[in-house]
C-alpha cells in the first residue's frame, strides 16, 4: 500500500520542530509499524539524508522504549499494544498518518520522535523499591504465604512497561497511572507494606516535582495503556496517600 | 601448555564455593569508599552486580545504551527462572540441577562453575521475593513451579510470561535504591566504545554520549562487562534491535580471550519469518512446551495442501499427524532440550513437511491441553458430565490464565487465533553460550576486567537449558561477582582515584574518534542495515543450525570480503555530534563483521557435534550429535592478533570429576 506520512522532525531539545511529509510505497500489511519506518529510513540513507530518530529496542512490546503518538493516539489506533506490535494491516492504502513524539512538559524532545523520560526513573529512585540488601541473607521464599489474588493483582500492576503512554494520553500530562502502578505493586505485598507510608509520600512528591499534571479521572490513560494497567491503582494510591498523610 | 588457569578451587565439589569465599581477601568498608567500579550493561547480571557492589560500599558507575536501565533486554525473557528449591518434592537438589545443566550443555561446561550456580540458585528466589517480585503463586499462597526442557523435575519459578521483566524490575529497584543514596551514578544512553588499559590492567572506558555525541573518559579500579550476547550477528534473532557485541569485542581486541564463539542457541519456538521486511524475530516461550504438542502432517501431500491453503491443520485427524518429538524422544517428548527440538524441526521441514508458505514452520498445538484442562476444571467445579463445548470453554480459560499474554502476542503478529488453530513456529537465534573467557572469579584474561551473565561463556557449555539464563545472570550479579571482585580490589586500597588524563586514556580516546570519523566519512552508498542483513544471511545459511566444513570455509571468506567492502562503501548520514542511530548501528555492525568470522573459524575447527554446534559430518546414523571427547573436550579461547583469521587458539581442558561423560540421550 501507499501511505502519506507526516512526521515530526526536530533537530534537538532547543530547536523548533515541524511536520514533514514523507510518501512511502510498497508497504505490506504484515509489516510492523516500526518496520515501515525502517523502510523510510533506508530510503533516506540512500538520499544521504539524516534518518528519522525514534526509540525502539525489543520490538515485542515489553521494553517500553517505543513511544510514538500516531494519529493523535499513543501507540496508535490498536488497543493493548505498544507501537512495535502495531501492524500495517491496521491501515489502508492511501491513508495519511501523523507521527509525533509523546507530548508532555516533563518529557522534553531530544530529537525528532525521541523524548526524555528520565522523570519516570527519578520517581522510582525516590522510593520505588523495598529496602532490602541483595546479599541473599533473607528468609526462605515460602516463609510468608501470599494470597494468590493479591499476588496476581500485584503482578498486574507490575507489568507496567514505563513507556509513558499514560502521560501522553492525559490532557494534563499526569503520571498518576504510572506512579500508582508502582505504589500498588508494593502496597499489595507484605514485603512492600513495611515502608508503604514513606514510599507513597516520596514517590508522589517526586512526581509533582517533575512537572506532571494533576489527575482529573478522565481515564484516557487506562484506555491507551499498552498493558491495560487499571485505574484502580490510582484509587489505591490515593487511599495510601491519604492514610500516609493522616499518619503524618 | 595452556596459559589459561580456570582457578577452580580445590576440594570436594559441594565445598568449593564455600571454601573459596573463606580464602579470598576482603576489602574493609572504609576502603570500599575509595574504590570505583564501572559496570557495562544493566540487565540482570549488570543491574544486580551494580546494586550489590554499591550496597557493599563501592562507587559504581553504570552504562547502558537504552534510555533507562530498566529496558535492558533481560526484560524480554518470558518463561522463568530455575532454582533447586525442591518445593514440589519431586526429587530436585543442587546436584540434580548441576547434573542437568552439565548434561544439557553436552559436557562442554565447567563443573565448578555450574555447581556454584546450582548452589546459589535457591537464594535468588528468596532474594527476589524479599524485593517484592510478584512470582506466580498457588491458591495456598506458596510459590508455583513449572517444567522446562531437558529436565524431569518442576523447578522453574515464573511470573506469567513476563518473568524476565519482573526480575529485571527487581534488580532495577535495587539499583534505584543505590542511585538514591548516591552510590550508583547511572549513565544512560551511553555506549562503551573501548576499554582503557593502564599497566596491563582494565582501568576505565571510553564512552559515547548518544545524545550529544560527546566522547567521554571514565576511570575505575575494575570494569565489569555485563553487556549480553551476540545473537544479532545473525541480523534476525530474538535479541533486541540494539543488542550488540561492542563492549565484549572491544575488550577482546584489548586482550580478553573470546571463548567458544560458535556455541549459539537456536530456540525452537519462535514465530516464523514472514518476509524480507522483517527486522527481528519473536520468541514464544519454552513454557508453552509444557502443554503444547509439536507436530507436522504425516503425509507430505497434506503438508503441501496446507502450504497452498487448500487444507487446514484442524482438518487433520490424530492419525494423520506426526508428533515427531514424542515419536523420537518418548522419555522427554515435547520437553527435549532446545538444540534437539530445533534440529528435529529443521529435519522435518527440510524433508518437505513444513506448514507455512515458506515451508519453514511446524505446529505447536494446544487442543489436547485445552481438553485436558477443561475436563479437570469441569470435574473439580462439580460438573461431572460436562459437554464438549463446556469443556472447551473452560479449557481455554485455563490456558489463557497460564499463557494469555503469549497467545495475544501471537495473535497480534500472525493475525491468527491460537486458541482455535495451532500456532506455527520455527527455530530462531536466541542466546549465545559463547562469550568472553573468564576464570572461576569471572575475571577475563585482562586483570581487572570481569564478565558476567550472557557476556561470559562459563556455565552453559554448548547448549543452555531453558530458564537458566535468568538464573545465571542474577547468580553472577548478586552472589558471585561481589565476592570475587573484592579479592582483586583488595590490592587497590592504596591506589587512589585513577586519573583520566593518563596517556592511555588519551590514546584510546583518539582511536575511538578516528574510528567514528572513518565510519562517518566512508563515503559509500550502502546502508548499514544492508550489510547487517547480508552478514546475517551468511551466518544463518552457513553457521546456523547445521554446519559443514565447506560452508564454514566459504563463510570465512565471504565475511572477510564483506567487512572490507563495508569500510569502503558504507553510508552513514547525519552527524557524529547528535543522536544518530545510523552511526550507532555502524559501529556495532563493524564489530559483528569481525566476530562473525571468528565464529565461523571456531565452528570450523571444532570437528565434532555438541549441543547447539551441529556439524553435518559428525552425526550418528539416527541424526543425533556425535561428540568427540577425546579431541575436543576443551574450551576454545581465542586470542586477538589483528584480524580474526590470525586469532590464536588456547585450550582449557575440561575436567569431569563428578560426572561421567556419556552420550546425551533424551529417548
Amino acid at each position: 500500500m501507499k501511505l502519506n506520512l507526516k512526521i515530526w522532525r526536530q533537530e534537538n531539545a532547543t530547536a523548533k520542530g515541524k511536520m514533514v511529509d514523507y510518501p512511502v510505497d510498497g508497504i505490506d500489511g504484515d509489516m510492523s509499524f516500526l518496520e515501515m519506518l525502517d523502510i523510510l529510513n533506508e530510503q533516506l540513507v540512500e538520499k544521504g539524508e539524516d534518518t528519522i530518530q525514534f526509540d525502539h529496542d525489543c520490538r515485542e512490546g515489553i521494553c517500553g522504549s517505543c513511544s510514538l503518538q500516531i494519529n493523535g493516539e499513543p501507540h496508535g489506533p490498536d488497543k493493548l499494544i505498544a507501537t512495535c506490535q502495531l501492524h500495517m494491516r491496521s491501515f489502508k492504502d492511501g491513508d495519511t498518518i501523523y507521527i509525533e513524539p509523546f507530548r508532555a512538559k516533563a518529557f522534553p524532545v531530544i530529537k525528532d520522535l525521541i523524548v526524555d523520560r528520565t522523570a519516570f526513573d527519578r520517581i522510582q529512585q525516590a522510593w520505588g523499591y523495598v529496602s532490602v540488601n541483595t546479599s541473599g541473607n533473607t528468609v526462605d521464599a515460602n516463609t510468608i504465604p501470599i494470597e494468590k489474588e493479591k499476588a496476581d493483582e500485584s503482578f498486574n500492576a507490575a507489568t507496567c512497561i514505563g513507556c509513558g503512554a499514560c502521560v501522553a494520553a492525559c490532557k494534563n500530562a499526569s503520571a498518576m497511572l504510572f506512579t500508582s502502578a508502582k505504589v500498588s505493586q508494593y502496597a499489595l505485598l507484605p514485603q512492600g507494606r513495611v515502608e508503604a507510608t514513606e514510599r507513597v509520600q516520596a514517590m508522589v512528591r517526586q512526581m509533582d516535582e517533575e512537572g506532571f499534571g494533576n489527575c482529573s479521572n478522565t481515564g484516557a490513560c487506562e484506555i491507551e495503556c499498552p498493558k491495560g494497567i487499571s485505574l484502580e491503582n490510582i484509587a489505591r494510591m490515593n487511599r495510601e496517600y491519604l492514610a500516609a498523610s493522616v499518619k503524618g | 601448555m595452556s596459559v589459561l588457569d580456570s582457578k577452580i578451587p580445590k576440594g570436594p565439589l559441594a565445598e568449593k564455593w564455600t571454601n573459596h569465599k573463606n580464602d579470598i581477601n576482603l576489602v574493609n568498608p572504609a576502603n570500599k569508599r575509595n574504590i570505583d567500579v564501572i559496570v557495562i550493561g544493566t540487565g540482570l547480571a549488570g543491574g544486580a552486580a551494580a546494586a550489590t557492589l554499591a550496597e557493599l560500599g563501592y562507587n559504581v558507575k553504570t552504562f547502558c545504551y537504552q534510555d533507562s536501565p530498566r529496558r535492558a533486554h533481560s526484560i524480554a525473557a518470558q518463561g522463568g527462572i530455575n532454582a533447586s528449591k525442591n518445593y514440589q518434592g519431586d526429587g530436585d537438589s543442587d546436584y540434580r540441577l548441576f547434573y542437568d545443566t552439565v548434561k544439557g550443555g553436552d559436557y562442554r561446561s565447567r563443573e565448578g562453575n555450574v555447581y556454584r550456580l546450582a548452589e546459589v540458585s535457591g537464594n535468588i528466589i528468596d532474594q527476589c521475593v524479599a524485593q517484592g517480585v510478584p512470582f506466580a503463586r498457588e491458591y495456598g499462597g506458596y510459590l508455583d513451579n513449572r517444567s522446562f526442557g531437558g529436565v524431569l523435575v518442576s523447578r522453574t519459578f515464573y511470573a506469567k510470561g513476563q518473568t524476565g521483566q519482573q526480575l529485571l524490575l527487581g534488580a532495577y529497584s535495587a539499583m534505584n535504591r543505590q542511585i538514591n543514596r548516591g552510590k550508583i551514578k547511572p549513565y544512560n544512553r551511553h555506549e562503551m566504545m573501548d576499554l582503557v588499559l593502564v599497566d596491563g590492567k582494565a582501568r576505565g572506558i571510553i564512552a559515547r554520549n548518544m545524545i550529544t555525541g560527546e566522547i567521554e573518559r571514565h576511570s575505575a579500579h575494575a570494569v565489569v562487562l555485563a553487556s549480553g550476547g551476540y545473537g544479532n550477528v545473525f541480523f534476525l534473532s530474538t535479541n533486541a534491535m540494539g543488542s550488540n557485541v561492542m563492549a565484549a569485542w572491544r575488550a577482546h581486541r584489548r586482550g580478553a580471550y573470546f571463548a567458544n564463539p560458535c556455541y549459539t542457541q537456536i530456540h525452537p519456538t519462535c514465530i516464523p519469518v514472514t518476509g524480507d521486511h522483517q527486522s527481528k524475530l519473536t520468541l514464544m516461550s519454552e513454557s508453552l512446551r509444557n502443554d503444547g504438542r509439536i507436530w507436522v502432517p504425516k503425509k507430505e501431500e497434506d503438508a503441501k495442501a496446507i502450504r497452498e491453503g487448500k487444507k487446514k491443520p484442524t482438518e487433520l485427524s490424530e492419525e494423520e499427524r506426526d508428533y515427531y518429538l514424542e515419536r523420537r524422544y518418548p522419555a522427554f517428548g515435547n520437553l527435549v532440550p532446545r538444540d534437539v527440538a530445533s534440529r528435529a524441526a529443521k529435519e522435518r521441514c527440510d524433508a518437505g513437511y513444513g506448514v507455512n508458505k515458506t515451508g519453514q514452520a511446524v505446529y505447536l498445538d494446544f487442543s489436547s491441553a485445552i481438553e485436558r484442562y477443561g475436563k479437570e476444571k469441569a470435574f473439580t467445579s462439580g460438573n461431572k458430565n460436562a459437554s464438549k463445548e463446556e469443556i472447551t470453554k473452560l479449557g481455554k480459560e485455563v490456558v489463557a490464565s497460564k499463557y494469555g499474554n503469549l497467545f495475544d502476542m501471537y495473535n497480534k503478529i500472525v493475525d491468527q487465533n491460537p486458541y482455535e488453530t495451532p500456532m506455527m513456529i520455527y527455530p530462531a537465534v536466541h542466546y549465545t553460550m559463547g562469550g568472553l573467557w573468564v576464570d572461576y572469579n569471572l575475571q577475563t584474561t585482562i586483570p581487572g576486567c570481569y564478565a558476567a551473565g550472557e557476556a561470559n561463556f562459563s556455565d552453559h557449555g554448548a547448549n543452555r537449558l531453558g530458564a537458566s539464563a535468568l538464573m545465571q545472570g542474577l547468580a553472577d550479579g548478586y552472589f558471585v561477582l561481589p565476592y570475587t571482585i573484592g579479592d582483586y580490589l583488595s590490592k587497590d586500597i592504596r591506589t587512589g582515584a585513577i586519573p583520566t588524563d593518563l596517556p592511555e586514556f588519551e590514546e584510546t580516546e583518539k582511536a575511538v574518534k578516528e574510528r567514528i570519523d572513518k565510519l562517518m566519512n566512508a563515503g559509500g552508498k550502502k546502508s548499514v542495515d544492508s550489510y547487517h542483513k547480508e552478514l546475517g544471511l551468511i551466518m544463518w545459511n552457513k553457521c546456523g543450525m547445521a554446519r559443514n566444513a565447506e560452508g564454514l570455509k566459504e563463510a570465512i571468506e565471504e565475511i572477510a570480503a564483506l567487512r572490507e567492502d563495508f569500510w569502503k562503501n558504507v553510508k552513514v548520514p547525519g552527524s557524529a555530534t547528535s543522536k544518530n542511530a545510523e552511526l550507532e548501528k555502524a559501529g556495532r555492525v563493524a564489530d559483528f563483521l569481525e566476530l562473525g568470522e571468528l565464529f565461523a573459524k571456531d565452528a570450523l575447527h571444532r570437528e565434532e557435534s555438541c549441543g547447539g554446534h551441529f556439524r553435518e559430518e559428525y552425526q550418528t546414523e539416527e541424526g543425533e550429535a556425535l561428540r568427540d571427547d577425546e579431541n575436543f573436550k576443551y574450551v576454545a579461547a581465542w586470542e586477538y592478533k589483528g584480524k580474526p583469521a590470525d586469532a590464536v587458539l588456547h585450550k582449557e581442558d575440561l575436567v569431569f570429576e563428578n560426572i561421567e561423560l556419556k552420550t546425551r540421550s533424551y529417548k
